[in-house]
């Protein structure tokens, strides 16, 4: 599984930050930072709750 | 309920997630969603910003799965139909035109009406923004460059159209009966914040002011307010409030009290649920029966309702979520976790109201029950936890103060 954000989507809303915060942070700059571009497979469910969470919908799952 | 029927009324936000949900948890029963609309799911949002505004095409708006494609999700969609009725003892759902929908599981999510004016019916230019057909018919009069609009009610959806208009370089008049804008999401006092905000952009802000009726042969010509002022106009967009879709379910034996009332899992009956803006249920979290019509709870609320029909009422679990939205008005972007309510403490506690980036929380009852941020993301990201674990309003305080 491969987490690809798109930042041109991405307004940092954090909803993915309160879903999965093992793979994303809103850091106090107030961007998101994706700690893990490839996390294991027993993330996967909290990741597919942050891509549905995405108020942008700019989470997208490879694989 | 493996191999079991599901119908999911309502084919928008809440009942996508719902189906999307009891895929994912195994669900391999047929599952038929119904839909009023022609459209196959859209997200609702973009269509008082973006869409409305031109900068994204409608089909941007589709509603995806996580992962995979809508049709994995191996679900038989009945759109443009309208669900007319329910018979419990007989588990079957009536849709206009006489076919009949036998389930074993049922999960409503039929949304609600934006109201209309009275008497406006009749007049072109007025319009509500609910759907996207509502929204295209909308953008189609502001492509013919009207001059004036009049925004009837500074709820979310007013203001954001308001702020959508004058991005456009429209004249806007935004009028609402209460004193401050968004009085009923974010209380007085932040309200008048959004007031400022508007003012700061260049609308024509009218408060404590009703509409009286509007006037015009054909079209709407003028809006006559209850101070005595007649507003010029070329487009009237009404944004006063959403009704719940409940009048199929008169007379079915569920409980309606502002919405389908269910228990704390969602449950509205044996076998029946509900989720998102037509659901209204006890919220522990609160202390308090809600019916919450923003985007993030359809998504929660959706997926906790399937996953209440697979349980069955043994394992059903509460549902107690900390309510979360976010609106988009001009540069500024507007989120609040928890609630707000007109009587609460309202603390700023991080950033500046002047410079339009703040945080601010709201009590109750002696403890935190809202976190509002304007441009402070992080902030409400983190904050938010506090309502969850129902802090006390002391102790939100200093530790807000102790990160400033």
């Amino acid at each position: 599984m491969r987490v690809v954000v798109d930042y041109d989507l991405c307004e940092s809303n954090a909803l993915c930050m309160a879903a999965a915060p093992e793979v994303f942070e809103v850091r106090d700059d107030d961007f998101l930072y994706v700690l893990q571009e490839e996390p294991p497979e027993e993330l996967r469910a909290k990741v597919e709750e942050a891509a549905r969470r995405c108020p942008k919908q700019a989470i997208t799952i490879e694989g | 309920m493996g191999g079991q029927r599901i119908v999911v009324v309502g084919a928008s936000l809440a009942g996508f997630r719902a189906a999307e949900e009891l895929r994912t948890a195994g669900h391999d029963g047929p599952i038929t969603v119904v839909g009023d609309e022609p459209h196959a799911p859209y997200e609702r949002p973009p269509l008082s910003k973006q869409v409305l505004a031109g900068t994204q095409p409608p089909a941007a708006t589709a509603i995806h799965p996580a992962t995979g494609s809508i049709d994995d999700l191996a679900l038989d969609f009945r759109l443009g139909a309208s669900a007319t009725g329910l018979d419990l003892a007989a588990r079957t759902v009536l849709l206009g035109g006489g076919d009949r929908l036998p389930y074993d599981g049922l999960v409503i999510a039929t949304g609600a009406s934006a109201r209309r004016l009275p008497g406006t019916d009749h007049l072109a230019g007025v319009h509500t923004l609910r759907t996207l057909d509502d929204c295209l018919a909308l953008r189609a009069e502001l492509e013919g460059a009207p001059r004036r609009v009049a925004v009837v009610g500074a709820g979310f959806i007013g203001a954001e159209v308001a702020a959508t208009c004058r991005g456009m370089g429209l004249d806007v008049s935004l009028i609402e009966a209460l004193p401050v804008p968004l009085e009923r999401g974010l209380g007085p006092q932040m309200g008048a914040v959004m007031a400022d905000l508007h003012r700061d952009h260049g609308v024509d802000v009218r408060l404590g002011v009703g509409v009286v009726r509007i006037d015009g042969e054909e079209r709407a010509e003028r809006v006559r307010l209850t101070d005595g002022t007649v507003l010029d106009v070329d487009v009237v967009v009404v944004g006063i409030g959403v009704t719940p879709n409940t009048d199929w379910l008169e007379g079915s034996g569920l409980t309606l009290d502002n919405g389908v009332v269910c228990d704390e899992t969602c449950l509205a009956a044996p076998g029946v649920v509900a989720a998102g803006d037509v659901a209204r249920w006890p919220n522990a979290t609160f202390d308090e029966v809600m019916r919450v019509e923003h985007w993030d709870n359809a998504i929660a609320m959706g997926a906790h309702a399937a996953r209440t029909l697979l349980a069955g009422p043994e394992g059903a679990e509460a549902f107690a979520p900390v309510p979360w939205f976010w609106s988009d008005q001009y540069d500024r972007k507007v989120q609040l976790a928890g609630r707000a309510g007109a009587d609460d403490d309202v603390e700023v506690v991080s950033g500046s109201v002047e410079e339009r980036r703040f945080v601010a929380f709201y009590g109750r009852s002696g403890r935190v029950v809202g976190v509002l941020g304007m441009n402070q993301p992080a902030k409400v990201a983190r904050w938010r936890s506090l309502v969850e674990q129902r802090t006390a309003w002391d102790d939100a305080l200093a530790i807000a103060g102790a990160a400033a």
